[in-house]
């Protein structure tokens, strides 16, 4: 249980870092005009959720690893 | 040819290790913006055979969307199983088994907020999984960040098949962070961390280990595996695509995992994303996987009841992996179909290839005990689907 404490305060300790740098006012410096790369189906990282949920279980199926994996936001078939 | 092994406390049926918990399915880091996902339906049948397991089932996936704020989806997953695996053959006896999987969630988007509720349910004859999942993401900077955190909570039931008085459970919970940041134009990229606690009977109740044994005619014997009851885990990934100029994408990925029985691992994937003429799709992708075995692990004991806890399982054994992918996708139009704007069918085949450290096939009867020679094998996954948008 250390062990996930420790991870968790560096991640808080990242975040309050990166909210620091917001007093910096550093802009976006990719408008959303300029993103139809960014749009393009191909550039998802999970074009097809259910496809990559079962690779996620044959995975967590055969691997001691678990936890992480790439995934789609709320849950399963999104963007 | 299968040994006989009468020592060994097992039935005619196992539980597979493919019973996992649905905790970490449910799981969803963001994508690059808090929007609400496409109206869609998906038909997959999936295909997963090697070292002696088969593993098919359809899964069905259907998505819609009301007013552009909500979005409601369900998924109903099987994994029909027969299995002749290594664990199986030589210490009990070939099984079918199927497990049938029901998830149900609800999307929320409320400005650049965006909030997930899911449920999964799966049951198999002998183990039961519920898992609970609340996630809520935000943009951030110009919409260039996106971050995420989750939470869910998971309640698993595990039962004996030989022993219907046998009944123990599992509490899992699992803490999700998730940021996504715009880097260029052309390249996106994700840090992901998950951290996974487990409580409750983490063995797997046929499961045995083995240790020497003089006055066995095989030199060694089997007695239960024990794991601790406690489990915490940790893992963290990085991930990128990048778009190239002639429109195709090449993606990686390094994660790396820790937990308190000593297991670390890490695993690195690189990913090509190439569109062919107009309709076609193709991609290619390679991972490693590596990881080390569990403080508790090891293939032969020296004697029985060696230490407090004890496993066997090749999943906590020393092992690397390596998958190579291939598949193809048809992008197809309205012409054909009224109701729907577009669709895909998809064909994907993955080759795993698996080679152990310390985990030794028993099935060479005339080898010394403790030299047995090192188990690998490779497996073939196959996913064919047809996705439609409406």
């Amino acid at each position: 249980m250390s062990k996930l404490l420790k991870h968790l305060t560096l991640i808080v300790l990242l975040g309050t870092a990166l909210g620091g740098c917001s007093s910096f006012e550093l802009k976006p410096w990719v408008s959303p005009y300029e993103r139809n790369h960014l749009a393009d189906p191909i550039m998802s990282f999970s074009r097809d959720p259910i496809a990559l949920a079962y690779l996620h279980h044959v995975y967590q199926a055969r691997e001691g690893a678990r936890g992480a994996e790439g995934g789609s936001g709320g849950g399963c078939g999104c963007n | 040819m299968l040994k006989v092994v009468p020592e060994v406390d097992v039935v005619a049926t196992r539980r597979a290790r493919w019973s996992v918990a649905v905790l970490t399915i449910l799981i969803g880091g963001a994508g690059y913006a808090a929007v609400l996902p496409e109206d869609r339906a998906d038909a997959m049948y999936h295909s997963y055979d090697g070292g002696g397991l088969e593993v098919t089932g359809p899964s069905y996936l259907i998505r819609k969307g009301f007013k552009d704020k909500v979005s409601a989806w369900s998924n109903y997953y099987v994994d029909s199983i027969s299995s002749a695996s290594i664990d199986v053959v030589t210490t009990a006896s070939p099984y079918n088994e199927q497990r049938d999987e029901v998830s149900a969630g609800l999307d929320y988007l409320h400005g650049k907020t965006f909030m997930g509720l899911s449920f999964t349910n799966s049951e198999e004859s002998d183990y039961t999984a519920n898992a609970v999942r609340f996630g809520i993401s935000q943009d951030f900077f110009g919409d260039l960040t996106t971050l995420g955190v989750s939470y869910a909570r998971g309640w698993d039931t595990v039962r004996n098949n030989s022993d219907a008085t046998f009944e123990e459970d599992i509490d899992r919970q699992s803490y999700r962070v998730d940021l996504s940041q715009i880097i260029t134009r052309n390249m996106v990229m994700s840090l992901n961390y998950e951290g996974i606690t487990d409580e409750g009977y983490l063995n797997n109740p046929y499961r045995s280990v083995r240790y020497a044994d003089q006055s066995s005619d095989l030199g060694y014997s089997y007695q239960p595996e024990v794991y601790p009851r406690t489990k915490t885990s940790s893992a963290f990934a990085m991930r990128g695509r990048y778009f190239l100029p002639y429109r195709a994408a090449l993606s990686g990925e390094v994660r790396y995992y820790t937990d308190t029985w000593d297991v670390d691992a890490y695993n690195i994937e690189v990913g090509y994303t190439h569109p062919l003429w107009e309709r076609w799709v193709i991609e290619l992708r390679y991972r490693y996987y590596d990881q080390s075995a569990a403080e508790f692990y090891s293939d032969l004991f020296p004697r029985q009841d060696y230490q407090n806890f004890l496993a066997r399982d090749k999943e906590l054994a020393s092992f690397s992996s390596h998958t190579l992918g291939a598949g193809i996708t048809y992008q197809f139009g309205t012409g054909l179909m009224p109701f729907f704007k577009r669709g895909e069918a998809s064909l994907f085949a993955d080759y795993l290839q698996f080679d152990y450290d310390d985990f030794r096939d028993l099935r060479d009867a005339g080898a010394a005990v403790g030299d047995e020679p090192l188990y690998e094998f490779n497996s073939t996954v196959l996913r064919a689907y047809i996705s439609l948008w409406y």
